[in-house]
């Protein structure tokens, strides 16, 4: 049998962990969700059981609109990870989205020397078997 | 002043290579750091009624089994363990305990082959999803350690218009000092640095760039190492071998992403105004600030929290060299050489305390005239997201 050389692939969150459980099954719809509390109305992301705004709190599922701005990015050009080192340059960055999370991803189809803070963004999905992982390109 | 001695480093020992591989081990290191410091204050074994430990190389319960290897019976027991920082919330903790009579003598040690390991300090990638909330979320998107740094860099250049030419003041800093250390060169060495001597500005922004804006003069190094500090009580302190130096205040923080949060300003901005009030001094009046330098922007953040200067204005503070120690109109900025030129595996937490100690002792290869007071800071986990801050203040004897 001849050798089949594995190709590294993008570590993937682990679906079953109990806090962001929801958000990464409502990624296989395409949904992009985070929490609200009913009581204090504070938004809650990384998702979580609890509010931590107040001890009474009690948390409402939303689905982000998708839009979304560069509060601050990296150019990475090093990387050792089996997957990461072949993208090398690729845009890590903050990205606040207009409802209010924030979340660490990646800025795609645009040159690295192009992004900068302040850019408007739109969500993508990178599509994978079991979930789908959130991405973002210039609006 | 009502300034409080209730406690005092009176034992350092900073292992002196930074390349062990199959040599040593880092709980080796741990009771050899630990012997030669106790030796330094003239203190033994039997003097050490607190151990306190960040869970390097101890465990699952590595309270107890560092007090079975190091064969000691202490009525202490702290093992907080939040990184770099974990020496400067130990130093914050053991001064409390000894104050409140819990023990006599704090011993505090750590020993890392992060080197050997070639574990992923500086320049690595991170691992997959975990059951971690926040790191499950994290995990996809390929931040390096670097990058996290970076992005913090990044925003301080768009708000305050800090440069790359700022950040280097501080690789040029360290530097000067680590070439008057004789262990940091041999570290560079060791570590097979290319062209080991002072660096200038265009040296740092001319290196290559690892993650935007960061260049390569601008990353702690990845070294093995290892080192000890006893603090003892005044009773204790004032028979030992060296004069004591003394804890006057302590300050402890956490800080970690929040949505719409301001990442410029790291957990230093809680620690910092709580130590200096405990202590009953300014910034402004220390000789000596000994500021975790995992990266050039980590020092730039953490001088503008701990308040040398105003937030946004370190860039143009930093400029024109006044961080060595033969400058005036700053303090000197690790006199040892710093994680980035001296000894960074993984925790250099500790070597804060050591280096501060030495220069209050008059001790320092890099020695500023009869310097009184120091401030240690250690930032623990990573400055861009969650991090842990421990502030130290320390005045001579």
């Amino acid at each position: 049998m001849s050798e089949v050389k594995k190709v590294a692939t993008r570590p993937l969150p682990k679906a079953e962990e109990f806090d962001t459980k929801a958000f990464w099954a409502g990624t296989k719809d395409k949904e992009f969700r985070y929490q609200q509390c009913t009581h204090c109305d504070k938004v809650i992301f990384y998702p979580r059981r609890h509010c931590t705004g107040c001890t009474n709190g009690s948390l409402e599922w939303k689905v982000a609109s998708g839009n979304a701005t560069v509060y601050s990015y990296s150019v990475v050009r090093q990387s050792y990870h089996p997957f990461f080192r072949n993208l090398v340059p690729y845009v890590v960055a903050w990205i606040d989205l207009d409802e209010g999370p924030r979340i660490l991803s990646n800025v795609m189809n645009v040159a690295a020397d192009d992004v900068q803070i302040g850019m408007k963004l739109k969500l993508e999905w990178e599509e994978h078997e079991e979930l789908n992982i959130p991405l973002f390109s210039p609006l | 002043m009502s300034q409080k001695r209730d406690a005092a480093i009176v034992g350092i020992h900073e292992y002196p290579s930074r390349d062990v591989e199959g040599e040593i081990s880092p709980l080796q290191m741990k009771a050899e750091s630990a012997a030669r410091a106790l030796e330094d204050a003239g203190l033994t074994w039997a003097d050490v009624d607190g151990i306190y430990d960040a869970g390097d190389g101890g465990g699952a319960m590595n309270g107890l089994t560092i007090a079975e290897y190091f064969g000691l019976k202490p009525t202490v027991i702290n093992t907080t363990g939040v990184g770099g920082s974990s020496y400067e919330f130990h130093a914050a903790q053991a001064k409390r305990d000894i104050a409140a009579g819990k023990c006599k003598v704090a011993l505090l040690t750590y020993g890392s082959t992060a080197h050997s390991n070639a574990r992923a300090i500086g320049v690595g990638g991170r691992g997959a999803g975990s059951m971690h909330p926040a790191e499950n979320m994290d995990s996809f998107a390929g931040q390096t350690l670097i990058a996290n740094y970076a992005m913090v860099a990044k925003r301080h250049m768009f708000e305050y218009g800090t440069t790359s030419r700022q950040l280097a003041e501080i690789s040029t800093a360290t530097r000067y000092h680590a070439m008057r250390n004789p262990e940091a060169v041999q570290a560079m060495e060791d570590l097979e640095f290319l062209d080991i001597r002072e660096t200038t500005i265009d040296d740092v922004v001319n290196s290559r760039l690892i993650a935007d804006p960061l260049h390569l003069l601008e990353c702690c190094m990845i070294s093995d190492g290892g080192g000890a500090v006893v603090i003892a009580s005044p009773e204790v302190a004032r028979n030992c071998k060296k004069p004591p130096v003394w804890i006057l205040g302590s300050g402890e923080a956490t800080k970690y992403p929040e949505n719409g949060g301001d990442i410029t300003t790291s957990a230093a901005a809680q620690s910092g105004p709580i130590a200096f009030a405990e202590a009953g001094v300014t910034a402004a009046e220390m000789d000596i600030a000994m500021i975790y330098d995992s990266f050039s922007i980590t020092v730039l953040a953490l001088l503008e929290d701990l308040g040398f200067c105003k937030k946004g204005e370190g860039g143009a503070w930093v400029e024109g060299g006044r961080l060595r120690f033969d400058q005036t109109g700053g303090p000197a900025l690790n006199t040892d050489g710093g994680g980035l030129s001296s000894n960074h595996p993984g925790m250099r937490g500790i070597f804060l305390l050591i280096e501060a100690a030495r220069q209050l002792r008059g001790e320092s290869n890099s020695q500023v005239a009869n310097a009184k007071l120091a401030v240690a800071h250690g930032n623990g986990g990573m400055l861009g997201s969650r991090h842990a801050a421990g502030t130290i203040i320390l005045g001579a004897d």
